[in-house]
């Protein structure tokens, strides 16, 4: 197995047991990346990443202490800051904008001595299902490269799936970091809202939006976590509790725990062949004394409208700064400042981000309100409750991640409303603000990864890692990668 | 009877400052209108005495310490912009 | 033809934080542009407020002294409109939930005492500030931006612009005493947005409401607002539509302008803001904020009423204002007799203040010698009636009581004099003395008439009621009385 394909806990044992360098880690990496395009990354840090490696195996030299997370280079989606290098968020808008910040995540990994090889392709401002709306042009799916990565976090999942990068952040706001795990057959985590702090994520749904890791393997996944979780007070809406020791807590009795079938989940427009394997899944958790139990999640019908009205009016106010005033693009020629605000917008933005600002602006403009958005804020109470009374009856939920597999690049594009329904999984967990992991099950014959959706109560993240470190253990999940 | 006019498309569009092209303000009108049909699902529940959902979480009072933190420099803060001048982020004239 | 006019005002007061409202800044003014910004007050991607907690300490003080209900559980709402000196494209603010709401602000000014309701209060930022480059476009300096802001907004209960001048000149009065802002208007540390519509009497209905921005002082209020009455007065007169707009007050051509603006303006798409939790403002910390207040005047009306035993809707009107009430109190540390004091303020004091057009603080008779006055009173150098005409030359020539009653002469008391006095007036009359002395007594405010009106009213009428009485009821003797 090449370096790259390891997992960033085997990498940190053979560093401390200097079998390897860190340079070695990262040449690995780069020479994948470099040999085959799946044009996963808007910005790489290739020199000083040599050089950053560089230190690293000097400490190892001297016999430094080294972090789980030292040296083991990772990739950063490209919505999150990192003071001085690019942040594009996939946008022309953003062009040649560098943070004078880090984002909080990005802060907590540097006092680790985490290792940051570059900045991922993504959906434009995170909105997208596929990574096709990217002003850096579409990610492949390493399985296929005609196929979609899933998104918006697709650059950071095909990375983390194709051995270009060891593991990676993402956002998730309705589905971002599960759905392109799920695509391509990798481990990814939205926590709870609050558990991970938002500064310096450039925000898309402030309500909504979450970091999360990516990762192959759940104890990477668990360790990425363990970093980057915890209050930080830069963050109002982050929650002040302390954080588990995720990665080495990873042992639980499955025997006698309760998981959730939602018949909503299990209906029209779940691809068969997928509907197969998650039943599969099932019955295998069954085996190991799991005890399913049918529930309803009544209001899952209404989520996707929900989820679409709320972030699209948030967004709309997010996305209302770029207006070429203080960074980012301006338009060349302009008589006025409202012409120049309106080209730089038009010109800036892409298809779908300025679809979405103009169904959020008119959500909320005036006397449409509280047809839109204040019943849609309602609306999201009533799917909130719907988690809260399944989970009086059982410790965790199984549903699929995403209805069908990857599809076909350019297969959904001219169609948005199709492209927003093919979110129908992931986005009642973001609503109801729980956490949700995307597992890879077995690859079938076809190549094509599938993944199993774990929801869990609030702040349960550890649990939900548990049952996933489980169902590796059980060889229910395919850790392969794309090579 | 249509939910959005293209009318409205353009006035949404000039809320939002995006100079749509026509073409544009056509094809969002169009979508725009599937989406809202969509929506409109909602209108099915019944939401009377269901409070609005602003936070998931049940925090509240997050304060600060009326303490300074260091600002950026004058040349950190300018660095990003597209014109500036005599230490100013310089746009063009309001109203034309 | 006169017109009835309708006032409101919208007040935005800087608060006196050390730092800005969500973030670390510095809120010292005066500085060179675009340093005292950082990413959050500049709205750069990802970032996030914090609210200081000093700006909420400081609108609390402000809620309670304006007797304004305090929301319990309050939030923020983004308000969006594009601006190039507004960063993120919204504003924080606060509106479905205001910060507090419902509270009143009296005031005396021309001893005529008004209330005028707070409709609401709420806590905002500031925006930048844009520096206008004829033909060439604008220059943004953010420094100001993120600034803390409390906006106070009235119901259009002023009737006039002397009285809005003076309404605005208590309230900044109120804020400075609590140290909630500077409330230097000079430097735009308090902004006053008037609204104004005018009636024809006998109308039912009010004209068109207009509101006027960029007034730097409390006579530029006064001015615009004079400008903005004649100007819709003159529309109305001659039939024309007034258009609801906002005009911009031209200080050096004493001038407003109408401001133009986009067609959209107005819609602001309010939201509550995501990235901030709730505020909950417990009864104890209202409590907490209000033991470290000064005295509120409602506190201080109740203190009157039990300290100096003088009736509620007088210790009402004395503490209307803090200076009234400061004066009140300054004077009954040297003249005990609270009573007086209290009636001689409301009605004497008050009473001239209305009629030469003052306010308190012009007023040059100062509490030591108000209580020098009442000493002469009590000592009965002079009548209450006397003290009166005194008070006046006290105000008028700036003179102190004694000063004048000693030139003018205080009130005969020397028994001898009055006697004198009371047996010429017999004499005169000993026509009506017979008649009293046959039963006719309600005489005697006759012989009491008479007598002042040879004294010039200075005869001390306990003594002259006495001696009469002696003289006209068979004891004509002056031993008796001379001699006590
Ligand atoms: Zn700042």
């Amino acid at each position: 197995m090449e370096l790259c394909e390891q997992s960033a806990f085997v990498l940190h044992q053979m560093l401390v047991s200097k079998e390897i360098s860190c340079r070695e880690i990262l040449l690995s990496l780069l020479n994948r990346i470099h040999s085959r395009d799946l044009n996963a990354y808007i910005t790489l840090f290739e020199e000083e990443a040599l050089k950053e490696a560089e230190r690293v195996d000097q400490q190892i030299k001297r016999g430094e202490d080294l972090s789980p997370w030292t040296g083991i280079p990772l990739a950063v989606k490209d919505n999150i800051c990192i003071q001085g290098k690019p942040t594009t968020c996939g946008s022309k808008i953003l062009t040649s904008f560098q943070p004078p910040y880090d984002a909080s995540v990005i802060s907590k990994l540097k006092e680790k001595d985490c290792l940051f090889i570059g900045k991922t392709n993504m959906d434009e401002f995170a909105m997208g299902s596929s990574n096709e709306n990217s002003h850096y042009h579409p990610v492949r799916n390493p399985w296929d490269p005609t196929r979609v990565p899933g998104g918006s976090s697709g650059g950071s999942v095909a990375a983390v799936a194709s051995g270009q990068a060891i593991w990676a952040l993402g956002s998730d706001t309705g589905g971002s970091i599960r759905q392109p795990a799920s695509f391509c057959g990798v481990v990814g985590l939205k926590p709870t809202y609050g558990r991970v702090s938002r500064y310096g994520l450039v925000a898309f749904a402030s309500s909504l939006d979450q970091i999360g890791p990516i990762a192959r393997t759940v104890q990477d996944c668990a360790l990425l976590l363990e970093a980057i979780a915890g209050y930080d007070s830069l963050d109002s809406t982050s929650l002040d509790r302390p954080v588990p020791l995720y990665s080495t807590n990873l042992k639980r009795e499955m025997q006698g725990m309760k998981m959730g079938i939602p018949r909503e989940f299990f209906g029209e427009g779940l691809d068969s062949k997928v509907e197969e394997r998650i039943r599969f899944a099932i019955h295998q958790l069954e085996e190991a004394g799991v005890e399913p139990l049918e529930i309803s999640l009544p209001h899952t019908e209404y989520a996707i409208a929900t989820y679409y009205l709320i972030a699209t009016a948030e967004a709309s106010s997010n996305l209302a700064r770029y207006d070429g005033v203080r960074y980012g693009y301006r338009t060349k020629s302009f008589r006025d400042l409202y012409e120049m605000q309106s080209k730089t917008r038009q010109e800036g933005f892409g298809d779908e981000v300025k679809r979405r600002i103009m169904l959020g602006t008119y959500a909320l403009s005036a006397g449409y309100y509280e047809a839109y958005y204040g019943r849609a804020q309602k609306a999201r109470t009533l799917i909130r409750r719907d988690f809260d009374q399944a989970f009086e009856k059982v410790d965790f939920i199984l549903t699929p991640t995403a209805p069908t597999q990857a599809f076909k690049i350019g297969e959904k594009i001219e169609d948005p409303l199709q492209m927003y329904l093919s979110d129908i999984y992931t986005v009642s967990p973001s609503l109801a603000g729980v956490p949700a992991l995307s597992l890879p099950l077995d690859i079938p014959k076809d190549g094509l990864p599938i993944g199993l959706q774990f929801i869990g109560k609030t702040l349960e993240e550890e649990k939900l890692l548990q049952i996933a470190f489980a169902c590796e253990e059980m060889k229910i999940l395919d850790n392969s990668i794309s090579s | 009877m249509e939910i959005i006019t293209e009318e409205e498309v353009r006035h949404v569009a000039r809320l939002a400052r995006l100079a749509l092209s026509e073409e544009e303000v056509k094809k969002f009108q169009r979508q725009l209108e599937k989406i809202l049909e969509y929506v409109a699902k909602l209108r099915e529940l019944n939401l009377e005495g269901v409070e609005p959902t602003t936070h998931v979480i049940p925090v509240v009072n997050r304060l600060r310490e009326d303490r300074g933190k260091e600002s950026l420099s004058k040349e950190e803060a300018l660095s990003n912009a597209p014109n500036t001048e005599k230490g100013h982020f310089r746009v063009p004239k309001v109203i034309e | 033809m006169d017109f009835e006019v309708m006032i409101g005002v919208e007040v935005h007061a800087q608060l006196l934080t050390k730092t800005k409202i969500f973030c670390g800044c510095s809120t010292n003014f005066g500085r060179n542009p675009n340093t005292q910004v950082c990413p959050i007050c500049l709205g750069m991607p990802g970032v996030l407020p914090v609210l200081n907690q000093e700006a909420v300490e400081l609108a609390i003080r402000a809620a309670l002294a304006l007797h304004c209900k305090i929301l319990r559980r309050e939030r923020f709402a983004r308000k969006g409109y594009f601006y190039p000196d507004l960063p993120k494209g919204y504003q924080i603010s606060q509106y479905e939930e205001p910060f507090a709401a419902e509270g009143i602000l009296s005031f005396e000014r021309n001893g005529n005492c008004k209330t005028i309701r707070i409709k609401r209060m709420n806590l905002e930022e500031d925006a930048g500030k844009l520096i206008h480059e004829e033909d060439r476009g604008s220059l943004v300096d953010f420094n100001r931006c993120g600034v803390p802001l409390l906006e106070i907004a009235t119901e259009p209960d002023l009737t006039s612009p002397k009285d809005t001048h003076t309404f605005l000149a208590e309230l900044r009065q109120i804020l400075q005493y609590l140290e909630v802002s500077s409330g230097d208007m000079e430097k735009g540390h308090l902004r006053c947005e008037p609204n104004i519509s005018l009636k024809k009497p006998g109308q039912s209905e009010w004209g068109t409401r207009t509101e006027l921005k960029n007034l730097n002082s409390l006579k530029g209020v006064e001015k615009g607002l004079l400008f903005e009455i004649r100007r819709q007065k003159r529309l109305l007169e001659s039939g024309q539509p007034i258009r609801q707009e906002t005009l911009l007050w031209d200080e050096k051509r004493e001038i407003a302008l109408p401001m133009r603006v986009k067609e959209e303006a107005g819609d602001y798409r309010y939201f509550p803001e995501p990235d901030l939790v709730p505020l909950v403002i417990d009864e104890e910390w209202i409590e907490r904020v209000k033991r470290s207040l000064p005295e509120l005047p409602d506190d201080r009306k109740k203190r009157f009423v039990e300290t100096y035993k003088i009736r509620e809707q007088d210790a009402q009107t004395l503490t209307l204002t803090r200076r009234l009430a400061d004066y009140f109190e300054e004077v009954v540390k040297i003249h005990s007799d609270f009573t007086l004091a209290a009636n001689w303020i409301i009605t004497e004091v008050l009473g001239i203040l209305h009629e030469k057009n003052l306010s308190i603080g012009d007023l040059s008779v100062t509490p030591a010698r108000l209580a020098g006055l009442f000493h002469l009173i009590q000592d009965e150098t002079i009548s209450k009636k006397m003290a009166k005409e005194i008070f006046v030359k006290m105000v008028e020539s700036g003179k102190q009581a004694d000063e004048i009653v000693r030139v003018q002469g205080g009130q005969i008391r020397d028994e001898a004099e009055v006697e004198r006095i009371i047996e010429e007036v017999l004499k005169g009359n000993s026509e009506e003395k017979v008649r009293y002395q046959s039963g006719e007594v309600k005489l005697m405010g006759y012989f009491i008439g008479q007598v002042m009106k040879r004294t010039d009213g200075k005869a001390n009428p306990r003594m002259v009621n006495e001696i009469l009485r002696k003289m006209l009821e068979g004891n004509p003797q002056k031993s008796g009385v001379q001699k006590k």
